[in-house]
């Protein structure tokens, strides 16, 4: 039989390809999917809400303008300012529709209540994904043991404070035991409510969502645009193939 | 009009070298796909100065202000997001391009007498280009530039005697800082584009000196017709400019895809580390190197000791350099060598990849036995080449092109 690279192609690609399952390893905690949808402006804004309600008073996103959220979110700047805005400058002085969402909280006074400081949650969404951000607030738990008493499953030992705890209500986690092999592992089954919040759990879920969505956004406020430039560029360039392809095909008719 | 070229062309050579380089350079006619990398090679440059120009004018070199900076750039400079994600995409298209590039050398012995000189070039211009995408990378200031940088530079601390000396001299402190920052941003700017545009010119000049190789490996310059035009020659301008218009389009069409829809390409090409700022005190639980580096890190990491393993990696990207010389074989093409030939080129790409996969992986036994296994054959190609090209069992070559 003759070997030739046509025939050995199939045979080397499919072994490079199974190469990946081959050394799969275990992966982390599970993640629930985040039900983001950054086109559904309702579901920003109430994001927004939530996000000035409960995360700004300790996080920044130091990279984002107030009415880069009121244009985008198809918001006026004075609605805006009203849900938003609590703050006054340096000098006293009203924050500005125009600033960034900066917090009064130092990094000193955070070290001293929390132990840490307070991350900034511009990019949050980039460098932690949807997923884990949406689970993460999911995630928290009764810990006596914690000076917050609470901990939280994705984040063990995490020192923030269960803040939406009034909405979700108390759980506690229920383990069981996973063989890797011979080792049993602990893993989470399911949480168990303790005590029921302001929300149902499916109203709670939907508070996330909200709230993910909009951290998602605030992370690439330019997204919506991105894909919408991208598809006329794409179509531009469909239309230029046959244009460029034909004036090939004519200057070639003469090569032979 | 040809007034100003005759007062022009009597100061200048300008028709004389739109003849030489363009209308009148004779090139195969049986260029196939493999030919269009070399021009997008050049159109990618072009694209990563000017959009790299237009960041510039933004981006602050500063360690308090850099990462910030940046994200200025994604948000409150207008299109600010589109130049950046063209900077950052061409990137990753311009490695894409030139191992496609290299790859085609390979196959059709474009390195060989009398091109090894292009070929050489070419290598610098690989080299260069490594350089100034490790240096670009560091200019975000997140966390995986940080650390990646501090992970590469330490690298030459393996050196006997001069190694601490020299990562002290190279980061210009004693950790990575603002001073890194600068040099880095100036070397990225400044000294390596121009190094590249030159070492292009070079190659493109040396190119056009002896003329093109082509699929079938055989010298048109061999077969000349009554006025001394290569019977298989066809002018590069107007043929293959408008050949290549077609290929700039079609490549573009795949960059805009992910410019558009992928800009962080999954987490290969913006890493999701990245979006946080670096932070000397807190190292990042999996440090891996961008995507075009990682085959090189993967043989890196293969070896036990680190002197040994920067050697190792340092051979690897050196030992191309010899490809002209390693590979004996009179015939150029991959059409006319010999099957072992094939399955150590096949075998050789494979491993390459897989290699890069693998620097991807947190370290485990199986990882590093793999990965040991394919450095192994990565090298191994280059023996493998040496001893069987020398006495290759080929097939006739024709005179001619075939088309």
């Amino acid at each position: 039989m003759k070997i030739t690279i046509k025939k050995l192609m199939p045979i080397l690609m499919v072994a490079a390809m199974l190469m990946p399952a081959l050394v799969l390893g275990s992966s982390g905690a599970k993640l629930y999917t985040a039900p983001i949808d950054i086109n559904d402006k309702a579901s920003l804004r109430r994001g927004a809400k939530a996000f000035a309600d409960y995360c700004y008073s300790c996080h920044a996103a130091t990279f984002m303008r107030f009415n880069r959220i009121a244009k985008d979110l198809e918001m006026s700047e004075d609605d805006v300012r009203e849900m938003m805005i609590h703050t006054r400058g340096k000098k006293g002085e009203p924050t500005k529709i125009g600033d960034v969402m900066e917090v009064s909280m130092t990094d000193d006074y955070a070290k001293n209540a929390f132990g840490t400081a307070v991350p900034d949650l511009t990019l949050a969404a980039r460098a932690r994904g949807a997923d884990w951000i949406y689970t993460y607030l999911r995630s928290f738990y009764v810990d006596a043991d914690r000076p917050t008493g609470f901990n939280n499953i994705v984040f063990a030992d995490v020192g923030m404070p269960h803040v939406l705890w009034s909405l979700q209500g108390l759980q506690t986690p229920v383990y069981k035991t996973v063989m890797h092999g011979d080792i049993g592992v602990e893993e989470l089954d399911h949480f168990e409510q303790i005590q029921t919040g302001k929300l149902s759990r499916v109203e709670y879920d939907m508070f996330l969502g909200d709230l993910t969505n909009f951290m998602v956004y605030i992370a690439e406020p330019v997204q919506v645009e991105r894909r919408s430039m991208g598809w006329k560029v794409l179509l531009f360039l469909v239309v230029l193939f046959g244009f460029a392809y034909a004036l090939k095909k004519e200057y070639w008719k003469d090569v032979h | 009009m040809a007034n100003l070229l005759g007062w022009i062309d009597d100061r200048f050579p300008l028709t004389k070298m739109w003849n030489d380089h363009l209308a009148e350079y004779y090139t195969p006619k049986n260029f196939n796909f493999w030919y269009f990398f070399g021009s997008l090679a050049l159109m990618v440059l072009v694209i990563q100065i000017i959009s790299g120009i237009f960041l510039t004018m933004h981006y602050k070199p500063d360690d308090a202000m850099a990462f910030a900076s940046v994200e200025y750039i994604m948000r409150d400079v207008p299109y600010g997001w589109l130049i950046r994600y063209i900077h950052s995409t061409g990137a990753t298209a311009f490695f894409i391009v030139v191992y496609l590039h290299m790859l085609r050398g390979l196959m059709y012995g474009s390195y060989k007498k009398p091109r090894e000189l292009i070929w050489l070039f070419g290598m610098f211009i690989y080299l260069a280009l490594m350089a100034e995408a490790f240096m670009g990378y560091l200019l975000p200031w997140g966390q995986m530039s940080y650390w990646g940088a501090q992970v590469i530079i330490s690298l030459f601390s393996a050196i006997p005697v001069v190694g601490d000396d020299l990562t002290l001299w190279i980061r210009g402190d004693f950790v990575i800082g603002d001073a890194t920052l600068n040099r880095f941003f100036a070397l990225h700017v400044i000294a390596l584009p121009l190094v590249l545009v030159f070492l292009v010119i070079a190659h493109i000049l040396a190119l056009h000196e002896v003329g093109s190789n082509n699929p079938d490996g055989v010298e048109i310059k061999k077969n000349k017709d009554a006025n001394g035009i290569p019977l298989d020659g066809i002018p590069f301008h107007p043929y293959y400019s408008v050949k290549d218009i077609v290929g700039v389009v079609v490549f573009l069409f795949f960059f805009s895809v992910v410019l558009f829809y992928f800009p962080d390409g999954g987490g290969y090409m913006l890493e999701y580390a990245n979006f946080e700022a670096a932070n000397a005190l807190k190292t990042p639980e999996h440090i891996a190197p961008v995507w075009y580096f990682t085959p090189f890190y993967a043989i890196l990491r293969a070896v036990p000791d680190k002197l040994m393993g920067v050697g190792a990696m340092g051979g690897a990207i050196v030992v191309l350099f010899f490809l002209p010389w390693i590979d004996r074989c009179k015939v150029k093409s991959i059409r006319y060598r010999s099957v072992i030939f094939k399955v150590n080129l096949i075998v050789f790409c494979i491993g390459f990849v897989v290699l890069g996969w693998l620097a991807m992986q947190p370290v485990n036994e199986t990882i590093t036995f793999l990965s040991r296994l394919f450095t192994f054959l990565y090298f191994a190609f280059f023996v493998v080449l040496f001893v069987t090209s020398k006495n290759e069992s080929t097939k006739p070559v024709p005179d001619r092109v075939t088309s």
